[in-house]
């Protein structure tokens, strides 16, 4: 609770420095809006339902990409990391894939599927995959081999072994390619949304492009904090239980 | 099967037979010849140790009647039965206590169980609980492996090993990485549950002074090939500290003749 208390008086003090910075005056209100204008923003924008569907749009999005690429690259990253041949192929295109900058998916997504729900569904598998595969991959290989030996004598084998101890022993990294996958797909997907209008759902990239457009500073910025609130959220929700686990049953917290 | 009949009737010890096996270790280059015709019975509920200096293949032949690996050549069997690969009949301990971190205490001692059919969940946890008694680690249950200290560790390896009710315990140098104090409270604890659920024990150590406190009979290894030198039979009344002046001198006659054995190869080295 103290914590939660020192973030809120952290953040009003950050309100607070940025309403002054406004006052001085130093900077052209267009350019530097009063929190309050940004505030009165975000207040129709909900009012008028536009910023949540909007962040519906753009969450849902981003859900069903990353889920899949989960799903997609969990399975592979075990597969590559148990067959040479896999590694050798599929494993070798991951790690290539993986460090190409997922936002340069974008103009070929395009291209494919047009200005389509189904062009920003590809940007998002493409950068979750490539990382989950590559973390699970190296996972797996960092298992002390122990794990498995130990297993083995307790009469487990096969895909028992790789369900119960192979995939629990690489948690630690699978969910630090987790959270790597889901931030590049989120980089990517915003960039997809401001780079085009996507005729099946306008999204928060939409809102911040025109925001541009419109010259509209406090719209600009408002949308950014959204941005912000739900990269926050999703690392709270999502990610934090996770790494919760592995500190206390690891023992790695401080 | 009963959970009375689970905790309470023990399933009977078995016998090994090992039968003229060799077995070699190749990487590369090298060729490690690890395990050169090696025989040797074991008796229903006997506790025998192996010792020699590292590369007398003693963990080797471990190794083979977990059936975690295949001999060259030869044959290894329990009751009879040729072994080929692991078993519940012959639970293995390490000498890093090799649990699941990702597990509880509870958790690590049910996993043997889980693949065990015929029991429920409620049973099996049962088991589970008796054995961490019979270890001492009743209040540990929920505790993490990284809470646990090095013996304890053990401890809950050894409940581990116990609980899917093997006839063999076959047991690599597990108590090489303890401190002294915590080791000799643990060769207590081996010897009391060795005579309180009758299992065939097979120890592997480099520790003369504690081979010859816990075996039956000690089977002392040369290296290079790996082959069985001498053996020693210690009937000492238990259980036996490790401290004693009788123990002492079995260890004495052991150390000479590992020396024996031991010092022409180191010359050739040399």
């Amino acid at each position: 609770m103290k914590r939660v208390g020192l973030a809120a008086l952290f953040f009003a003090a950050l309100f607070v420095g940025w309403e002054l910075l406004y006052r001085s005056g130093f900077w052209s209100p267009v350019l530097l809006p009063s929190p309050l204008v940004v505030g009165r923003y975000l207040w129709e924008a909900t009012v008028d339902g536009s910023l949540l569907s909007a962040t519906l749009v753009t969450v849902k999005r981003l859900f069903l990409g990353y889920v899949f690429g989960l799903l997609l690259g969990l399975p592979f990253g075990l597969l590559t990391a148990r067959f040479r041949v896999l590694a050798d192929t599929l494993g070798l295109l991951a790690l290539g894939l993986q460090a190409l900058p997922s936002v340069c998916w974008v103009p070929l997504a395009l291209l494919w599927f047009g200005q389509t729900e189904a062009a920003m569904f590809f940007v998002v598998v493409m950068g979750t995959l490539w990382s989950v595969i590559i973390a699970t991959d190296n996972g797996v290989r960092n298992v002390p081999p122990i794990y498995a030996r130990a297993a083995r004598t307790m009469g487990s084998s096969g895909l028992h072994t790789w369900l119960w101890v192979i995939f629990p022993a690489a948690l630690p990294f699978i969910v630090g390619g987790m959270k790597q996958g889901w931030a590049f797909a989120w980089r990517s997907l915003m960039a997809a949304e401001i780079y085009v209008t996507i005729l099946s759902g306008f999204g928060l990239g939409h809102l911040l492009h025109y925001g541009r457009e419109l010259n509209a500073m406090e719209q600009v910025i408002g949308i950014m904090l959204v941005l912000l609130l739900i990269g926050l959220l999703a690392d709270k929700i999502f990610f934090s239980p996770w790494e919760r686990f592995l500190h206390r049953r690891w023992g790695t917290a401080k | 099967m009963s959970l009375a009949d689970e905790v309470s009737v023990e399933a009977p010890a078995a016998k090994l037979s090992i039968r003229g096996v060799s077995k070699r270790f190749v990487s590369g280059q090298r060729s490690v010849h690890a395990l050169d015709d090696v025989s040797l019975d074991v008796g229903e509920g006997e506790f025998v140790c192996l010792v020699g200096p590292s590369g007398c293949g003693k963990s080797t032949l471990l190794n083979l009647v977990a059936g975690l690996d295949l001999a060259d050549s030869g044959q290894i069997s329990a009751d009879g039965i040729p072994i080929n690969a692991p078993g519940r009949d012959r639970m293995v301990m390490f000498q890093e206590a090799a649990l699941f971190p990702w597990l509880d205490v509870l958790g690590n001692v049910m996993f043997g169980l889980r693949r065990k059919l015929g029991l429920t969940d409620a049973e099996r946890r049962k088991v589970a609980e008796f054995y961490l008694r019979l270890v001492g680690l009743e209040k540990f249950h929920r505790a993490f492996v990284h809470e646990l200290s090095g013996g304890m560790k053990q401890r809950v390896a050894l409940a581990r090993a116990l609980a899917p009710s093997p006839r063999v315990l076959l047991m690599d140098e597990p108590f090489g990485a303890l401190d002294a104090l915590t080791r000799e409270q643990l060769y207590g604890d081996i010897q009391r549950i060795w005579q309180q659920r009758k299992k065939t024990i097979v120890f592997v150590t480099h520790n003369v002074r504690e081979a010859a406190c816990l075996g039956d009979r000690v089977v002392l290894f040369s290296p290079h090939p790996g082959r069985i030198r001498e053996q020693f039979k210690i009937d000492l009344p238990r259980p036996r500290d490790i401290n004693s002046v009788e123990l002492a001198r079995h260890t004495t006659a052991i150390t000479a003749a590992l020396k024996n054995h031991v010092r022409p190869e180191a010359e050739v080295v040399e």
